[in-house]
């Protein structure tokens, strides 16, 4: 977990438009404002982290990144495309080259893994049975899941499961794949092979990343870049390389706080 | 001996010292066992101040902050001064803990005007039928589209589906079905009988079997037993997120888990309304020919003369009505389920009321138009 993250795909001088834009992104739900004037970008092939306390937003953040929510003000673009402005047609569209990992892994449980992982492919290509059966079986192999392709969600460990949702996210090789809190509910070693796991695929496929999370280990391993968000700020409270934020002297209170490490805020001080 | 405090019973004992009043706790304080209260302790005491001791003290909890505080907010009504700093140190920590968090935990007004409530009752009455129309568009556009790529159709899931609520659901279907038909000629028979019309029992039986009681009851049936188990399974799917990774990936939620649910459905509502009518006729059978001594045959020929295909027609197609509603008001809750297991199981508890209503209402409707077209 020491390991310096691995650069993203592209430079700065690369021409290539960033993979997510986001614009003075309003979020809530049932009226309530959650988050107010959030903008950020995401390179092609970054590990992007969002981190902050509970409560403060993440995963409701994500939610309108993806869709799930409608923003009550700002944009949401994808590799140049509007999203969050462009009508269901065309989100559905766009939404092709996305995978999502949820915090339970949300396998459809009525399916086997093998029909969770093809059910994508079925949908979105012209694949026959055979060809998407095979997709599924490597994709699972992927994520170490050779010989549970007959097993059903209700069959497996919350790990497996993770694994499983994750192969499923990448059944149709996408561009961008997001995660919200992937170690969420995990023992310390599967959530170390999970993010090996997510690191492998940026490595292999340079595919972008962007993972809802607080875990300090995942985040200090894993992220290129961090957005800071604060629950009474409604907002950024900082972005940039965690390591760099994390060793940085002075500076915001709450950032320190938070990327402290476990072993330095458990140590009784006199 | 702290041993031996553990043993003994809470206590409080009091003894003024020049005008203060000095509090002794002592023994174990449990909220589980019994502890002295302070106004029992102070009952006809006006002293100048409080002040406390706990060398006898041994376990405590909070039982012993609650008997501290109340004297603290006495001491405060009476305007004397307390002092606690002879309770154990990490008891004072906290009843400070508990005086700065007592003025911000009080409880707040939630109740509200009748105008509000009216009116924020009318205004989501409004939106939850504009939801009902926005779905039944939805479903619209997702049959229509489904029509033009059938490949893409869960057929797998429709047929689970009319497994599920056809061949599952005949067992209730066949009882049901056969006491309304054995009620409705016991009911028949007591008034025909009067008239030496025994015979038009089967008539009876036949035409509001055929017309209204095998639509309409094999329609409640459904909607207790599908039209619940379709809200749970749906609002479960929400709870876990399974709907949010069927949005993520593209693919619409009706068309995955709405179309092929209203299709079976709208398939075996038919084919199990038919089968309710026959077994409700046998029931009328069973009571002709044991109370009124009526042969079968006889009966069987006098409700072949009295149903009509007309008759029967019109009871398709309230089934295949019925089992639509049915199959959209417990696909819409199911779909509206709030993310717990409360939601779900008010979800599926609002499907079988939204259901019934939707059939009363829609069998009003047939009525009427059946009249004005004279079938």
């Amino acid at each position: 977990m020491s390991e310096t993250p691995s650069k993203p795909v592209d430079s700065p001088a690369d021409p290539a438009p960033p993979a997510i834009e986001v614009d003075h992104l309003e979020c809530g739900y049932d009226g309530t404002v959650v988050l107010k004037d959030v903008s950020f970008r995401v390179r092609q092939g970054e590990m992007f982290f969002i981190i902050g306390g509970s409560g403060c937003g993440k995963s409701t953040l994500l939610r309108h990144l993806v869709g799930l929510n409608r923003p009550g003000a700002g944009s949401v673009r994808f590799f140049g495309l509007p999203f969050s402005d462009a009508d269901l047609g065309t989100r559905r569209a766009q939404l092709k080259n996305f995978g999502m990992l949820f915090q339970g892994g949300a396998l459809w449980s009525s399916l086997s893994l093998r029909e969770n992982v093809a059910l994508p492919l079925e949908e979105h290509t012209g694949l026959s049975r055979r060809d998407r059966d095979e997709i599924a079986t490597l994709k699972l192999a992927q994520v170490g899941l050779a010989g549970f392709e007959d097993h059903y969600p209700s069959e497996i460990s919350g790990g497996m499961k993770k694994r499983a949702a994750l192969a499923r996210a990448l059944a149709l090789d996408p561009a961008i794949v997001f995660f919200d809190e992937p170690s969420a509910g995990l023992d310390p070693v599967t959530s170390r092979r999970l993010d090996e796991l997510i690191r492998g695929i940026r490595d292999t496929f340079g595919t972008t990343m962007v993972v809802v999370s607080h875990e300090l280990a995942s985040i200090l391993s894993l992220a290129d870049r961090v957005i800071m968000l604060d629950r009474a700020e409604k907002g950024i409270i900082a972005e940039g390389d965690p390591r760099a934020m994390a060793a940085a002297k002075g500076g915001d209170p709450r950032i320190k706080e938070f990327l402290q490490p476990a072993t330095e805020a458990y140590t009784v001080r006199p | 001996m702290p041993g031996e405090a553990q043993s003994i019973p809470a206590a409080a004992s009091v003894r003024t010292e020049g005008g203060a009043l000095e509090v002794a706790v002592s023994g174990a304080w449990r909220l589980t066992g019994t502890c002295p209260s302070w106004n029992d302790a102070v009952a006809g005491l006006a002293p100048a101040a409080v002040r406390f001791r706990s060398e006898g003290i041994g376990k405590w909890d909070t039982s012993l902050l609650i008997f501290a505080f109340d004297a603290q907010q006495w001491c405060e009504a009476a305007g004397v001064p307390c002092d606690p700093s002879g309770l154990p140190a990490k008891a004072v920590t906290l009843l400070a803990q508990l005086g700065s968090s007592h003025p911000s935990s009080l409880p707040h007004e939630r109740s509200d005007s009748f105008l509000f409530t009216t009116g924020v009752a009318a205004w989501k009455a409004w939106g939850s039928l504009r939801e009902i129309f926005h779905f039944i568009g939805e479903c619209a556009l997702g049959a229509a589209g489904m029509v033009r790529r059938s490949k893409k159709f869960r057929w797998r899931d429709c047929i689970d589906q009319m497994q599920e609520c056809g061949a599952m659901g005949l067992p209730i279907v066949s009882l049901i079905s056969f006491l309304v038909g054995l009620t409705l000629a016991y009911q028949a028979a007591v008034e025909l009988r009067k008239f030496g019309a025994d015979i038009f029992v089967a008539d009876v039986v036949g035409l509001s079997t055929v017309r209204e009681m095998g639509p309409m009851m094999t329609a409640v049936i459904l909607a207790g037993r599908t039209g619940a188990a379709f809200a749970a399974t749906l609002g479960n799917m929400k709870a876990n997120e399974e709907i949010d990774a069927l949005e993520t990936l593209g693919i619409p939620a009706v068309d995955f888990l709405v179309l092929p649910r209203l299709l079976a459905l709208g398939l075996m509502m038919p084919l199990l309304v038919l089968y309710a009518n026959c077994v409700g006729i046998l029931g009328g059978m069973v009571v002709a020919a044991g109370i009124l001594q009526i042969p079968p045959s006889a009966y069987w020929i006098e409700t072949q003369g009295s149903i009509g295909l007309a008759d029967i027609n019109t009871g398709l197609v309230k089934a295949v009505t019925f089992g639509l509603l049915i199959g959209l008001a417990g696909c819409l809750r199911g779909l509206q389920a709030e993310r717990s297991a409360v939601g779900v199981g008010r979800a599926a508890t609002s499907a079988v009321v939204t259901s019934i209503l939707l059939i009363i209402l829609a069998d009003s409707v047939y009525a009427v138009v059946f009249h004005i077209l004279g079938v």
